[in-house]
């Protein structure tokens, strides 16, 4: 079975780019399942079963969905062996951009769109630059020129990924992107396999449920903004 | 690569200037200190390379990418695309398609087809360069010969430009400074002239005047057509330009199509609109997914397209007559 990651920011056409893909999988006789991992609430379920596949909803609720999405993934992997599937698409959330959900060995998705702004691609971390593939959408609502420049800040930010355009209103693209996920390898396991990038790490008082704001109450993993003298 | 590690970062960055925006998008100020380049990346704490969350290998990667892009960029010459071919494959419903099209640098071809019989399928076979692995099952030949698969995923050597009716600016800048953006993002040296060349050129197709201090988002529906016509004429790599229903941009359509055909693009051009569909040396009629016929537009047709063209322009001078609010009352 192959594993998938996609991330992305909230809204970046995911889910869309996501159930094209599907449909041309299933246009090639390959049995597709999904894992949404979110963080309050999701519908996307309900779009991956109107295409008929198998899924599964993972809330990370009050903790980083980051590190709920790394601990929940091999259950979720052995969910789709059970299932006979030859893909499974595990998409996820990237609520602060310092998110590092790729795995070593597993074919890693970024997606992105153009009206994020130029300066978006380097003020994404890990999900955007230990990618493999960097699907940008929402391409035909800005000019060819934005689109050009966009896909520049991108190649800066990552020299290495392959930069693929795809719309997920009509899929365009996505026959194409559906090709790259069929040579992706195997994910027999996970067990010791490792993530790309450590995660945002976490661990104060305030993870722990802390809510009063003060020297007094921050205990553990604390960092200082650096203030720098300014002339008024 | 390692040659550039050792270089004085003070050299570095005059030799190649661009370094010092390629390290500050990853929050990294490159200052002198007498450092060489390795020795100052190599300075710089763990715990910063974790905060900016990237490593120092995948860094260098990505240095050694972007002065690779500079560098094709800046010293050849793009490989010359001069004609396209497209072999049939079959339509929806399996039919074989039996067409061996050739499009040539400068010439301006038409696609016709009601909405959903595969207008856009054949402009993503051109640009995907199919080779018998899209749903269409069409193959595209580059100057006559299988194109490299990785150029499938070349930024530099993408084959379409794409214009359609919905697209809009979408950024917060203003024409000059917009188009300097585009142009540094293709490494082009003598950007100033090339912001003037395109503001005229665009002014000259839209109906009103803006100056490069306008901002984009502030254009109207035609200069921002003509906008992105000009700029994708002198600035984008494409071969080909896709147009799709430009009939009601409120643009000279006829000198938008000579100046992209100047600058020697593939022209494709969706639409309906007769005078666009006859100034085309052919058309593409597109039914069921697949190419169903193509039309060499006849020296009949030509005639016709004066006599439309006559028309177009009595309607145009009614406008400009509206505008100035004159009646419209000869019979």
């Amino acid at each position: 079975m192959k594993l998938i990651t996609i991330s992305g920011p909230p809204s970046s056409g995911k889910t869309a780019v996501l159930s094209n893909v599907i449909k041309s999988l299933k246009a090639f006789g390959l049995h597709a399942g999904a894992v949404k991992y979110d963080c309050l609430a999701t519908e996307d379920d309900a779009v991956f079963r109107a295409l008929g596949i198998p899924v599964q909803t993972g809330l990370s609720g009050n903790l980083c969905p980051d590190h709920y999405f790394v601990s929940n993934i091999e259950e979720c992997l052995k969910w789709g062996f059970s299932l006979n599937l030859d893909v499974l698409v595990s998409e996820s959330a990237g609520l602060c951009n310092r998110c590092s959900p790729h795995i070593k060995g597993v074919l890693a998705v970024c997606v992105i769109d153009n009206l994020m702004g130029v300066a978006t691609p380097k003020k994404i971390g890990p999900m955007l630059k230990f990618a493999d593939i960097v699907v940008i959408t929402k391409g035909d609502i800005v000019s060819q020129a934005e689109r050009e420049v966009f896909a520049f800040q991108v190649r800066r930010a990552n020299a290495k990924a392959k930069i693929m355009h795809v719309n997920g209103i009509t899929g365009q693209g996505a026959s194409e992107l559906t090709s790259l996920f069929l040579n992706a390898p195997d994910t027999p396991k996970l067990d010791g396999e490792i993530l790309r990038f450590s995660m945002p790490a976490a661990l104060c008082s305030y993870c722990l449920g802390e809510t009063r704001i003060g020297m007094e109450h921050q205990l553990g993993n604390i960092k200082r903004i650096k203030l720098k003298q300014e002339q008024l | 690569m390692m040659t550039i590690l050792e270089k004085q970062i003070e050299v570095l960055k005059s030799e190649v200037p661009q370094v010092t925006d390629f390290f500050s998008d990853y929050g990294i100020i490159l200052d002198d200190g007498g450092f060489t380049l390795g020795e100052y990346l190599e300075q710089l704490p763990e715990d910063f390379y974790e905060d900016i969350g990237i490593d120092q290998v995948t860094l260098l990667e990505n240095l050694d990418g972007f002065l690779n892009q500079l560098n094709l960029l800046q010293n050849t010459e793009a490989p010359k695309v001069s004609e396209i071919t497209i072999i049939g494959g079959h339509d929806k419903t399996g039919n074989p398609e039996h067409v061996e099209l050739k499009l040539i640098r400068g010439s301006v071809t038409s696609i016709v087809g009601p909405t959903g019989s595969g207008k856009s399928r054949l402009l993503a076979d051109i640009e995907w360069m199919a080779q018998n692995d899209t749903p269409t099952g069409r193959i595209i030949r580059v100057n006559g010969k299988k194109p490299d698969p990785e150029l499938r995923f070349s930024l530099e050597y993408k084959l379409v430009a794409q214009l359609s009716q919905n697209m809009n600016f979408v950024m917060d800048t203003k024409v000059a400074e917009f188009i300097a953006m585009h142009a540094e993002s293709r490494m082009i040296e003598n950007a100033e002239a090339i912001v003037v060349d395109i503001i005229a050129q665009a002014n000259l197709l839209a109906g009103e005047s803006f100056t490069g201090q306008t901002p984009v988002t502030a254009l109207s529906g035609g200069q921002s057509r003509a906008l992105m016509i000009a700029d994708t004429a002198f600035l984008s790599t494409s071969p080909v330009v896709l147009i799709d229903e430009i009939e009601n941009a409120g643009i000279d359509r006829k000198k938008a199509l000579s100046l992209l055909v100047k600058k020697e693009k593939i022209v494709l051009m969706a639409t309906h609109d007769p005078i666009l569909a006859l100034m085309a040396e052919q058309r593409l009629i597109i039914k069921n997914g697949g190419i169903h016929k193509i039309i060499t537009t006849t020296a009949k047709e030509k005639e016709n397209l004066a006599r439309l063209e006559e028309l177009d322009n009595k309607l145009m001078s009614l406008r400009t007559r509206l505008r100035s609010g004159e009646l419209i009352e000869e019979s």
